[in-house]
């Protein structure tokens, strides 16, 4: 549900760069999925050909690049990438941690028929 | 890595630049091909457009007018997030009566189908608008945004937007709040905070409801304000019962002192 949501929105944000290059179609999008964004690629990958019936990203092939939770530790100050995807330091265990990446939800690029 | 030259992903993804070696790269492969409908382009009949843009930047850009709208009239949001039957509205309808008098409050009650919890809500000295979503599992900045100025009036210091009841969508679109809370009922269980940290992380106050029932569940407090500090060291815990109405003081308390 929450995934198809968000489906919705890639969908309805892809056509305006659609329209804008004057393009008819998408042949293919690259999207950018953090393991600390709150989406599941899984459900997402399921719910993208759903929202994109009848649009003009219908047919088209999702690519989906994973972007790893990566935190700086407040205590340590150690830069890692904790497993699970739990905010905490994977050097020391402290939760006192900033996330540095892993928050991404993007739409990265988009391929069109060449005129 | 590549076992003959040593060329790592960096390298692959630009190509090899001229070296030759005996043995293809694999292309790494962990996504999905749902929708293979389509043939797949053949180089020079397609064209690249790189958008680099956040998915839900339509929705961000409404939620900064609505911080911009409640600013401006020195209104203080708050985003009310929690499964359902945690006890949103009936805090809310204990806040409210509590406030009466004393700061002028407004409430947008997010459901997905009736307008049940905006009509608990009524005629306790606030106002009060529903917003039915229909389909949708979290309320988004364009659904509040419509309703701000129907819902605050010229005297409003304080709204509470109760968000569809949903532990998980609501936290990924901003409507503009000034902070989301995070409310979990003792009978939910003590590590829920670990379990949906995208929302616990992001809210500034988590409110555990419901310690009237701690005894009968076994209720392990400080278990619980670990898993809540665990995800997020700095939030403010308030431990509350909106039923007997104990420790709901320091909550109010807290609200006074935002506006």
């Amino acid at each position: 549900m929450h995934e198809l949501s968000l489906a919705v929105a890639l969908v309805e944000q892809a056509e305006a760069v659609l329209e804008r290059e004057g393009a008819p179609r998408a042949l293919a999008l690259t999207v950018r999925i953090g393991d600390w964004s709150g989406v599941d690629p899984d459900a997402f990958a399921f719910a993208f050909p759903v929202a994109a019936e009848g649009s003009r990203l219908a047919g088209a092939r999702l690519e989906i690049e994973r972007e790893p939770l990566r935190v700086r530790c407040r205590a340590c100050g150690a830069v890692t990438e904790p497993p699970d995807a739990i905010p905490c330091c994977a050097a020391c265990g402290a939760a006192d941690v900033e996330p540095q990446a892993g928050q991404a939800f993007d739409l990265r690029a988009l391929e069109v028929a060449a005129c | 890595m590549c076992e003959h030259c040593g060329c790592g992903t960096a390298t692959e993804a630009a190509g090899h630049g001229g070296h030759s070696h005996p043995h293809p790269h694999a292309h790494a492969h962990p996504h999905t091909h749902d929708a293979t409908d389509a043939a797949p382009p053949t180089p020079g009949e397609s064209r690249r457009i790189d958008v680099e843009q956040r998915i839900l930047a339509r929705n961000e850009e409404r939620a900064a007018q609505n911080r911009a709208w409640l600013a401006e009239r020195g209104i203080v949001a708050l985003n009310l997030i929690s499964a359902p039957g945690s006890g949103k509205t009936r805090l809310l309808e204990q806040t409210l009566e509590r406030l009466r008098g004393r700061i002028p409050c407004a409430v947008l009650a997010g459901d997905v189908q009736t307008d049940r919890d905006a009509r608990r809500l009524a005629g306790k000295g606030a106002h009060v608008h529903a917003i039915e979503t229909g389909a949708s599992c979290h309320l988004n900045a364009e659904q509040v945004g419509a309703l701000l100025p129907h819902v605050c009036g010229d005297d409003t210091r304080l709204l509470f937007i109760e968000n569809v009841g949903n532990l998980v969508c609501p936290a990924a679109f901003d409507l503009g709040e000034s902070f989301k809370v995070a409310l979990l009922a003792t009978t939910e269980g003590e590590d829920k905070p670990i379990k949906y940290p995208a929302l616990f992380s992001r809210a500034a106050v988590a409110i555990v409801n419901k310690t009237d029932l701690a005894g009968a569940l076994d209720w392990d407090g400080a278990a619980c304000r670990r898993f809540i500090r665990q995800v997020h060291p700095g939030v403010f815990i308030f431990e509350l019962s909106a039923k007997t109405g104990e420790g709901l003081d320091r909550w109010l308390d807290y609200l006074e002192a935002l506006v």
